[in-house]
């Protein structure tokens, strides 16, 4: 177990099931993500059944399940972002990195992640990398955005 | 007691009670595809609806308690025809491929729709896409058929104690999995298929081995037996629509021979066997000073519960080999020196209650020299198909008897298809290992019946021996618990996965009905109320196969073939 969870759960001593999502949020707060390892040591602590614990951090979207990547993509869902297509944009999004939003890529470098509003209504539809902005994002341009980051990647690799 | 009006007629019942106890107890049917009773109600299907008077909509009669004066209207047109729409709105997004589906013809999804009369599609959504989960050696999980009505994760949960599965996702992307939504194999799952048993639709289903068997009997090469469970011969009828609980030995033995099987075996036979070795190895721990309380190791899905959730009972578990896996091995070393035929072309078929006995079959500990025990494991289902797809008519067929030397068994082995029938048939041999005497009265009444745990003390010469036989792996955790409490009067623990044992084991007839359940365990008790010898070290077969081969229980040879060893397994939990 890794410490960071150990000290999470010391934290709530003879915590019962309800305190199950502030522990999923700490937990993903401090190490990023929900880990394997987190949820035996939380089924553990809670004497719940670990089937249980990842069908409660499902029905929620905060939590992932595997670290972000280098560079963390959020596209806006909100209704402002949908008005102007932010559903194609992020089918675009999945198609070019080739993966779920909750997941990351298997290089590690590109993880995906679907919010409700960004408070950028004006800029729709829009994404964010690494906090970002990319704004009026049409999904034929995605390509391009996403390459500058592996350009940039590929230069600092050389 | 309190009055209600149903139907405009006037009906007594108990103030609390939920309107769908009712009507059931008065011969209404009202349809349900969420409803397990015993089991809280969750109320998830809505097709139990009913019109209460006075009461806004319709109310969902499993989960609506009766007051004095209700008056219910449970065949309405409103009330109809909400449950038609329900039926419509689930075969919206349902793959809708009954004729290739193993539930055609036994579905409650598809029996729903024609008794509610659904003639057209008129609702057609998107249809489920998921992949089917087959990497499980016992169960198959096609999340496309499933309509979420929850009771499969309601009978590994709180039946079972075991929650492998659960509810996954949100809203319409709600789906049924396990932990990361991986694989059933590396899950917690201990195989017992009583989710199989709830599961209304084709969602859950057995993973079938009628073709390696068909190919197997169509090999020339290949010296193909079989061997049936105890509670088999009286569920069978069932899937032929004889009455419950009847038995059917002779003709199943009759059809297992023209379906090509070259010997007919009873694992019951082996179950005597099993017997001598685990009452011997209950004797020898108690006056050697050996681990207790022993428990015992017939139940597959047991094994891997103990394996996953209380490695440090592992000792506990008695080390004989389940009857299933003791036949298998003496098939292919005594049986198949005495006839000569070599080991290798043999091909061992087990007809099991049982899915977990799929995997038991596949587990490496179990075979000599990289042979198998057995080769294959057939559910009660499974078999019935075999015979259909054959084209036997069981109803006009003469009764045979089975091969020997394996056929003879005595009733003790055969009440092994019943929870607390393991226990009784090793008191009745442990008491004459004991004592030297045969029991007066072999009938133990403490250990029968449906109770989840059943308890007794009985005085055998000295000893106080006290017994447990639970089913149910909820139940059987709470023995557990209660010993690592640090309970000291108990010697021997029988455990059966599926609530009531055998007869209810996640590989028979679909539906859990209590009335079969009761029929089938009568059904048991009557074979061995009937029978000339009740004791398994009685079975003069069994004698002349320790005379001839085995020696004595526990020795060399019995603890190379018919005793393994247990260790524990590691999954997220």
């Amino acid at each position: 177990m890794s410490t960071v969870v150990e000290t999470i759960l010391s934290n709530h001593p003879q915590a019962k099931r309800d305190s199950l999502i502030p522990i999923l949020q700490e937990v993903q707060e401090m190490e990023g993500f929900i880990s394997r390892e987190a949820i035996a040591s939380i089924g553990k602590h809670l004497n719940l059944p670990t089937s249980k614990i990842y069908g409660v951090a499902t029905f929620y979207n905060q939590f992932r399940f595997q670290n972000v990547g280098k560079y963390h993509v959020m596209v806006c869902r909100g209704t402002a972002c949908h008005v102007k297509g932010s559903a194609k944009v992020l089918e675009a999004v999945k198609r070019e990195l080739k993966i779920e939003p909750g997941t990351t890529s298997r290089d590690g470098l590109f993880s995906l992640e679907i919010v409700a509003c960004m408070g950028a209504c004006g800029l729709a539809p829009v994404i964010s990398i690494n906090g970002e902005f990319h704004a009026g994002v049409e999904p034929d341009k995605i390509k391009g955005i996403l390459n500058a980051y592996r350009r940039k990647e590929s230069e600092n690799v050389k | 007691m309190i009055n209600i009006e149903v139907n405009n007629r006037q009906v007594k019942s108990n103030p609390g009670e939920m309107i769908l106890t009712v009507l059931k107890r008065e011969g209404i049917k009202v349809p349900t595809l969420c409803h397990l009773s015993d089991l809280f109600p969750t109320g998830a299907c809505r097709l139990c609806v009913v019109e209460v008077e006075g009461v806004p909509g319709l109310v969902p009669s499993c989960a609506f308690p009766v007051r004095d004066g209700m008056k219910i209207k449970t065949h309405s047109p409103r009330a109809i025809r909400a449950r038609k729409t329900i039926i419509e709105l689930l075969l919206a997004n349902h793959p809708d491929d009954c004729l290739y589906c193993v539930r055609n013809g036994n579905c409650d999804l598809q029996t729903l729709s024609e008794e509610l009369g659904v003639r057209e599609r008129r609702y057609s959504g998107k249809k489920n896409e998921y992949k089917v989960d087959t990497s499980s050696p016992s169960i198959v999980r096609d999340p496309a058929k499933c309509i979420l009505c929850g009771k499969c994760v309601r009978m590994c949960e709180e039946v079972q104690g075991v929650s492998a599965i659960d509810f996954i996702n949100r809203g319409s992307k709600t789906i049924i999995g396990t932990v990361f939504n991986e694989g059933l194999n590396i899950s917690s799952c201990i195989n017992c298929g009583q989710c199989i048993a709830v599961c209304p639709t084709g969602a859950l289903r057995e993973k079938s081995n009628i073709k390696e068997v068909m190919d197997a009997l169509n090999d020339p090469t290949k010296f193909v037996v079989i061997q049936h469970a105890p509670s088999v011969s009286v569920t069978l009828g069932e899937e032929f629509g004889l009455k419950m609980g009847q038995d059917v030995m002779g003709i199943m033995t009759a059809a297992m021979r023209r379906l090509g099987f070259k010997r007919v075996f009873d694992t019951s036979f082996s179950a005597d066997l099993t017997i001598m070795e685990e009452a011997s190895e209950l004797v020898y721990r108690i006056q050697n000073g050996g681990k207790l309380p022993m428990m015992t190791s017939c139940s597959p899905g047991w094994i891997k519960f103990v394996e996953e959730f209380y490695p440090e009972f592992i000792e506990n578990l008695s080390t004989c080999k389940s009857p299933q896996q003791m036949m298998g091995a003496i098939i292919k070393s005594f049986y198949a020196e005495k006839q000569g035929i070599d080991p290798k072309t043999i091909y061992s078929v087990a007809v099991m209650p049982c899915t977990a006995k799929k995997f038991e079959a596949e587990r490496p500990e179990l075979s000599q020299g990289g042979i198998p025990d057995i080769d294959a494991v057939l559910t009660t289902r499974e078999l019935a198909r075999m015979i259909k797809m054959r084209g036997l008519d069981i109803r006009n067929m003469e009764p045979e008897g089975a091969d020997s030397p394996f056929g003879e068994r005595s009733s003790a082995g055969k009440l092994f298809g019943v929870s607390g029938g393991v226990m009784e048939a090793a008191v009745r041999t442990a008491y004459f290992l004991i004592t030297g005497k045969e029991m007066e009265d072999v009938k133990v009444q403490e250990l029968r019946g449906l109770e989840g745990i059943k308890e007794v003390h009985l005085n055998i010469g000295d000893l106080k021996l006290g017994i447990i036989a639970t089913s149910g792996l909820g139940n059987a955790r709470k023995v557990i618990e209660q010993i690592k409490a640090g309970r000291k009067d108990i010697h021997f623990i029988e455990v059966m996965t599926c609530p009531g044992g055998c007869i209810a084991g996640g590989g028979q007839p679909y539906g859990i009905n209590m009335d079969a359940v009761k029929s089938r365990m009568k059904a048991l008790y009557e074979i061995d109320r009937d029978s000339k010898n009740r004791t398994s070290h009685n079975n003069r077969f069994i004698k002349k196969l320790y005379e001839e081969y085995l020696e004595k229980p526990l020795s060399e040879k019995s603890h190379h073939l018919l005793h393994t060893h247990y260790k524990k397994r590691d999954v997220l939990k």
